[in-house]
């Protein structure tokens, strides 16, 4: 299978810098600790990634130090702090999504399958193409691998995780494996539940104006996101799907021009122009399709990939949310029990400590909430704000260098004819 | 000679089909070739013209320069020719008959220039337009009749501006005229646009959807390419059919067009008993120009056929991206509605705006990929099959001249026989016979090479036409992308600002 390094194949994301990959969130780098993906490695069925520390922290053996993490140890570190009842008052950053390689390799496969239908250089231009494909797939795990990272290195609680260090420290290997059919089961369960509760929850109109609205915004948000993202992926196929129309347009240009280039040169000087004619278009569509390509792959990093991450987060924020309403649901029901205590005159101090705690828990939660919520406010502000800039920018600069292309070669046609 | 080869038969009842294959030339038309007396007796020994191939490297000489009459529009001899049933397959009167003067006579002929398209000192000055389908009648007999517009400055026609209205079967029966008039003799008529039942019913239905308003916008794009490349044949231009279809009012109605009537069903008999005839046939070719470009045909076939196939994917695809860009402009725009910090929201509202803009560009460039690209590929892959039909019946009238040899050595034989046995009634008859044969042999060459030198020409305008066409049209694509990419530019750098301003 391919092993492929950061550092390979076409300048395809080339504008990227090698920082840290903020594509999708506005982090302010903080030289306390500093966490970037430094190398990636993909083998049959899994991807190997290199997580690089540099840090001054006093809790690091080392200033600067490397593992390798697969997948599924991110997935257990996201899930450690899910459960973790500290942090019900914060937006867990949203896990990575699995590096899904499946289409691409079943394209690659059909494509060695086929080899033999199609001409040499028919199969070295659509190998190139897939495995420039596989490329932009493979860096954009990596790049969603690397902002779960530095989200959590970047916010001011999680960064102190104790699971985290080891995450970046341990340089075994966790020994975390992936949840089983029972494990898998039981989570479909609990989600079951919690959507249900989330209803009932929601139900329940919150005092407090500020969380009102957002409850009100986040779900309404939410759905919008969900679709925009699904049309923009939609439509971001159409487009790849067109360029590759483009790319077989301008081979069969090329043959019909190398054919005519022999039959047409006995019909005398202008005919045997009409071949090179033919080339000669058959060039700019080569040339055209490249960047109808890079329309549709810089589409998809800046619309469709911030679409998806702000589903994410969105449903972070709203599972934030969700906690938050759970835990006023227990101060109340707590608050209730203490009255019937009193009432019955029964197991007072119990029912009081309960209710102390259960108020101290919704009061810390609203507090941080309230705060999180602000700054998911303000990161997706910012990086709506850069996506959009970069989106236009490029698409101009895509659309200026297209029509340079194809005017230069209406000239050149028509003073030839 | 002129007059001589005007005056069809008049006697010739037997209106036979070429694909018959039986004694195509009666009598009378032997009038036709008698006048150049000069021909050698050596001709019948030429194979198949191969004295003339390196005469012909480029293109040959003006085989119309010695034309100088023009049909005059109210000669009796048109009424005849003007059909309404299967054409008799007989010659008519366009090219003239110095077509069939002695080989010599041609070399003399020192200008081998390209052909010119100019007639009689008429250069070719011709814009048709088929416009404003409207319905005429009701329910399943209703049909569409189109308004075709000539504007012509050529002293063929009687005036400058004209138009007529034509209905599509009007269309099929010229071409099919056209087809049993020419194609034997090697010309490449171009073929009419497809029927299509489905796209018919819908319109006779009345439905006034996106779908057959799009249908008649296809046919009716196809009819006036149909009549331009036509028209644009100097020697069809000058056809009596056409010229009848171009200019009266009333035309007479082309039944057997209809798919399922006698004459569809007769076509259709006629095809298949074709098919495996051309399987059987196997040709001594001798010019290898011939062998080459058949070649070179089926390449191109084959490349066009799969370019139209890929352009087609385009248009498919340009338009699933102009319909899920509209659907994408939707929700951006609802995005923006649901969002609460102002200027975003604006920016996402001004977004939704762009990809609205973008919706309609994809889909002018779809309509742009399709009529310009496709549609001309579409037409060359039908041109193609013309062509080979062509090429089909130069080797049926090789086998034609072949069998007539055969024949003629059967008959000789019996004379000699006869002569041996010396039965003098038997051997006038014999001798007679004989003559007879002879004669047909040398027609069947004198064809034979008639066809292959026509084909020569043809192919050579054919290919000229070809190129002038794709580039033409690829320009006009060029520009069209051009447009796109200009609008482009403009909405992004509309938008631009606007997500600068979100803070």
């Amino acid at each position: 299978m391919m092993q492929e390094g950061l550092d390979d194949g076409p300048d395809f994301l080339s504008e990227e810098d090698r920082g840290p990959r903020a594509v999708n969130v506005d982090l302010q780098t903080d030289a306390t600790l500093q966490v970037d993906i430094s190398d990636a490695l993909s083998e049959r069925d899994k991807v190997k990634f290199t997580v690089h520390t540099k840090s001054t922290l006093p809790n690091f053996k080392q200033n600067e130090f490397s593992v390798v993490r697969q997948h599924e140890e991110f997935i257990w570190l996201h899930d450690s702090f899910v459960e973790n009842e500290e942090y019900a008052g914060y937006i867990i950053p949203p896990a990575p999504p699995r590096p899904d390689f499946d289409a691409s390799r079943e394209k690659l496969q059909k494509l060695g399958e086929g080899e033999g239908s199609m001409t040499k250089e028919e199969f070295t231009k659509m190998k190139q193409e897939l495995e420039a494909e596989y490329l932009a797939i493979f860096k954009k795990t990596v790049a969603m691998h690397e902002v779960f990272l530095c989200r959590v290195a970047a916010h001011p609680v999680l960064r102190k995780d104790l699971n985290f260090h080891v995450f970046l420290e341990y340089n075994q290997d966790l020994s975390v494996r992936g949840k089983n059919k029972k494990e898998k089961l039981e989570d479909f369960f609990k989600n079951v539940v919690k959507s249900a509760d989330g209803v009932l929850v929601a139900g329940v109109k919150d005092v407090d104006d500020f969380f009102e609205h957002e409850k009100t915004f986040l779900l309404e948000y939410h759905n919008r996101v969900k679709d925009a993202s699904a049309k923009s992926d939609r439509m971001i196929r159409a487009h790849k799907n067109a360029a590759d129309d483009i790319n077989r347009i301008a081979s069969s240009l090329y043959v019909l021009g190398t054919q005519d280039n022999t039959d047409l040169c006995k019909y005398g000087p202008t005919c045997w122009a009409a071949s090179r004619f033919f080339l000669k278009v058959s060039e700019l569509f080569e040339k055209t399709r490249k960047i109808e390509a890079r329309v549709a792959a810089d589409e998809d990093l800046k619309l469709a990939d911030l679409l998806k991450y702000y589903l994410r987060e969105s449903q972070a924020a709203k599972d934030l949310l969700y906690r938050r309403s759970r835990a006023l649901v227990d101060y109340e029901n707590a608050n209730k029990a203490l009255d019937k205590a009193r009432a019955k005159n029964r197991d007072v101090l119990q029912a009081e400590t309960s209710q102390q705690l259960c108020c101290h828990k919704f009061e810390k939660i609203s507090e941080s909430a309230k705060q999180e919520l602000i700054d998911f406010k303000t990161r997706r502000v910012a990086a709506f704000r850069k996506n959009l800039v970069e989106l236009a920018e490029l698409e101009l600069k895509h659309a200026k260098g297209n029509l340079q292309l194809v005017h230069s070669c209406l000239v050149v046609l028509k003073g030839n004819t | 000679m002129a007059d001589t080869a005007r005056d069809p038969p008049p006697e010739l009842s037997d209106f036979q089909e070429v694909q018959d294959g039986e004694d195509l030339f009666p009598e009378p038309s032997a009038t036709l070739e008698s006048g150049p007396a000069s021909l050698p007796a050596d001709n019948s020994t030429n194979s198949n013209g191969s004295k003339q191939d390196s005469l012909f490297d480029d293109d040959p000489e003006d085989l119309f320069a010695e034309a100088t009459e023009e049909v005059s529009l109210d000669s009796p001899e048109r009424d005849v020719l003007l059909s309404d049933g299967p054409s008799p397959a007989i010659t008519p009167i366009t090219p003239p008959c110095s077509l069939i003067t002695p080989h010599m006579d041609m070399f003399t002929h020192s200008s081998f220039d390209e052909i010119e398209e100019e007639e009689g000192g008429d250069s070719f000055d011709m814009n048709i337009s088929v416009s404003d389908p409207e319905k005429v009648g009701d329910g399943m007999h209703a049909y569409m009749a189109y308004k075709v517009s000539i504007k012509t400055s050529m002293s063929l026609f009687r005036t400058h501006e004209f138009s007529v209205k034509r209905r599509f079967s009007d269309f099929l029966g010229l071409h099919s005229k056209l087809a049993s008039k020419y194609l034997h003799m090697g010309y490449i008529v171009p073929p009419a646009p497809e029927k299509s039942i489905v796209g018919m019913t819908k319109v006779k239905v009345g439905k006034e959807d996106q779908s057959s308003n799009e249908f008649l916008e296809k046919r009716r794009s196809a009819l006036e390419r149909y009549l331009m490349r036509t028209v644009q044949h100097p020697t069809l231009l000058k056809d009596p059919d056409v010229l009848q279809f171009l200019e009266s009012s009333e035309l007479p109605r082309a039944v057997s067009t209809q798919a399922l009537s006698s004459a569809g069903i007769l076509r259709m008999v006629n095809k298949a008993a074709e098919a495996v005839n051309k399987m059987t046939i196997k040709m001594n070719e001798s010019d290898a120009w011939f062998e080459e470009k058949q070649q070179h045909f089926e390449n191109l076939d084959v490349q066009l056929r799969k370019l139209h196939a890929s352009v087609e994917s385009l248009v498919c695809h340009r338009r699933e991206l102009s319909v899920n860009t509209a659907l994408f402009a939707k929700s951006a725009a609802m995005l923006g509605n649901s969002e609460d910090h102002t200027a975003l929201s604006r920016a996402l509202s001004q977004l939704a705006e762009v990809e609205e803009k973008m919706d309609q560009l994809h889909q002018d460039q779809a309509h742009a990929d399709f009529y310009c690209f496709s549609e001309l590929l579409g037409d060359y892959v039908r041109l193609l099959t013309a062509v080979k039909c062509v090429f089909d019946h130069r080797m049926k009238t090789w086998q034609k001249w072949q069998d007539g040899q055969i024949h003629l050595q059967k008959k000789r034989e019996a004379e000699a026989k006869l002569q041996f046995n010396n039965k003098p009634e038997k051997l006038q008859q014999a001798k007679e016979d004989m003559r007879e044969m002879e004669g047909k042999v040398q027609q069947g060459e004198r064809d034979f090479e008639l066809i292959s030198k026509t084909i020569r020409r043809e192919v050579s305008r054919f290919e000229k036409e070809r190129v002038k066409d794709f580039k033409s049209i690829i320009l006009k694509y060029l520009e069209s992308l051009v447009l796109t990419q200009q609008k482009l530019i403009k909405y992004w750098d509309a938008f631009l600002p606007e997500a600068k301003a979100i803070s």
